[in-house]
């Protein structure tokens, strides 16, 4: 169990973080969001004992992280933003370095490389030196280091950043992985990213927390759902885009309905709703005798509210 | 004292890696062989004159591998990002100082090992005793390790590599100049910088003749435990910025 208590930091006489408490259960995997700037890495460092806190208390596994850092030092595996590598070493040297440090034996280190080669997948370039590997590679020997003593928590600051797309996947499955055997809190300024991988999200804005909860979560407690997307196999005749239409528009909390685009085979509509009517939607499709194929909170209602949150309430209109 | 040995086992490889360490080693040992050449070893002379002639050459080259030696130490570390393995690992603030310190004086010691060529040369072609040559270098290797403390803490002060290696010189420089300066200043000012002073009084006066003074090697052993203890207060005071 991790527990934050009032925690503030302060960058000269710039406010960091304001007074942010916040608890995570073990075995949680949790995501700190966030704009730039909001106060995300100064959380995560904190959390890795990396900064001390300008006030407040922390709590890691029952060991209080200002007075005892050590202790809770040797608990924890820290990715920050920047995988702190050094690109003279190799891979295997590199990470018996990391081993050693967060005092581990020389066999106790011998004996956990192969899994950690494993787990990250660098089984190829553990011969190489670091500075010669692409970014994707350094950003793994990055969680191997995190997870070279097999810490309780595992902190990833911006796992994904920088990463191409078939990269992000691969960094996305690994963390999937992570999150079996830890405690992983990971940081991102991207909800779509975030929301995949976390069962909980705590949302940061100017140093103080917004939200906290599932993503749904924190779009009920925002206001009530705003956009459904729905995807209807249109149907023969003439004009099916206008008959789809009009039997949506008859649904009760419809306040609009956007033009179609085509997705799939079907015809996909972006409806505008005064409240959560995707019951009364689905019904209205099946009476009316068409075929519908999807059916969704709509991806930019959910960023939107991420943006309302981080923003304030008049920033998404 | 294992995480020292841990740290100093990756310092010393980095070291020992890195052409850089290599090129400075290199470029310093041509640079004061040919200064024996043309200035320790011109016209004829006492042997003990060469060799007073070679340490005081030898010091001033010493004292510019100290600076390039350390200044890269924490501010390299800082700007790569990697520094914070070490500051999120169960390790001291102490604990990283020192073992980066004794890798960079191992490494300053191999330099000065590669250099005992030229003292060698005095003692077979000339009449000096090992007991001069030895004091000499120990006191060379005091300097240096001086010189190497205040480059730890200019590096762990300064945000990049550029204003560490500039911050390390600017103090070696006031170091080497307080005796010159004390002499225009009047007592009690006058007698506090001309102890202070790092060149004149502590190494010329001394190790350079070859003469052991307990005096100027504590006065060594305080500077570089002052600049070391001010380098870990440094890192400490950084976690709380």
């Amino acid at each position: 169990m991790i527990r934050a208590s009032n925690l503030s930091k302060f960058y000269g006489s710039k406010r960091a973080l304001a007074s942010v408490s916040f608890e995570i259960a073990d075995g949680e995997t949790v995501g700190f969001l966030g704009l730039n700037g909001a106060g995300k890495t100064t959380a995560l460092r904190i959390l890795a004992c990396d900064l001390r806190p300008s006030s407040g208390t922390i709590e890691v596994g029952g060991v209080d992280a200002v007075a005892q850092p050590h202790e809770v030092r040797k608990r924890i595996g820290f990715l920050p933003e920047h995988p702190p590598i050094y690109l003279d070493m190799t891979v295997l040297d590199y990470l018996a370095f990391a081993g050693e440090l967060r005092g581990m034996s020389r066999g106790q280190v011998k004996r956990r490389i192969p899994d950690v080669l494993e787990i990250t997948d660098l089984g190829e370039v553990s011969t190489d030196q670091i500075g010669t590997l692409s970014h994707g590679f350094r950003q793994r020997v990055g969680v191997a280091q995190a997870i070279i003593h097999q810490p309780k928590f595992l902190i990833l600051d911006e796992p994904t950043r920088g990463l191409d797309p078939v990269q992000i996947v691969e960094m996305r499955n690994l963390i999937h992985d992570l999150k079996q055997n830890h405690t992983v809190m990971i940081s991102s300024h991207i909800l779509t990213e975030i929301s995949q991988t976390c069962d909980r999200l705590l949302v940061l804005g100017k140093g103080k927390l917004l939200g906290s909860g599932s993503e749904h979560e924190l779009a009920a407690s925002e206001r009530e759902i705003r956009q459904i997307s729905v995807t209807v196999r249109p149907p023969a005749g003439d004009d099916p885009k206008a008959r789809i239409k009009k039997v949506l528009e008859g649904v009760e909390g419809v306040k609009g309905v956007a033009d179609p685009y085509e997705q799939g085979g079907g015809l996909s509509f972006a409806l505008t709703t005064t409240k959560d009517c995707r019951a009364e939607v689905s019904r209205a499709v099946v009476d009316a005798k068409l075929d519908l194929l999807k059916l969704d909170y709509s991806r930019s209602e959910l960023e939107s509210t991420f943006i309302r949150l981080v923003e304030g309430p008049d920033a998404s209109n | 004292m294992r995480a020292i040995s841990i740290i100093y086992r990756r310092e010393l490889g980095a070291f020992l890696r890195s052409p850089f360490a290599w090129v400075i080693a290199a470029i310093l040992l041509l640079f004061g062989g040919i200064l024996f050449q043309a200035h320790a070893m011109a016209g004829e002379q006492l042997s003990a004159m060469v060799l007073e002639r070679y340490f005081w050459l030898m010091s001033g080259v010493v004292m510019f591998a100290g600076v390039l030696l350390s200044f890269r130490l924490i501010a390299e570390e800082r700007q790569t990002h990697s520094m914070v393995l070490l500051t999120t690992s169960p390790v001291r603030d102490t604990e990283i100082v020192i073992g980066k310190f004794l890798a960079a004086l191992t490494f300053l010691a191999i330099f000065l090992a590669l250099s005992f060529y030229m003292p060698l040369l005095i003692k077979v072609n000339g009449k000096v005793t090992f007991g001069q040559v030895l004091v000499g270098y120990l006191g060379l290797f005091l300097l240096g390790a001086a010189v190497l403390a205040i480059g730890v803490f200019a590096s762990a002060l300064a945000k990049n590599q550029l204003i560490a290696a500039v911050v390390a010189a600017a103090i070696v420089a006031v170091m080497v100049v307080l005796f010159p300066l004390a002499k225009r200043l009047d007592p009690p000012v006058r007698d506090v910088l001309k102890e202070v002073d790092m060149w004149w009084i502590h190494f010329q006066t001394g190790f350079m003749r070859g003469v052991f003074n307990l005096k100027d090697f504590i006065y060594y052993i305080a500077v570089i435990y002052f600049f070391l203890l001010l380098s870990v207060k440094t890192l400490e005071a950084k976690r709380w910025q």
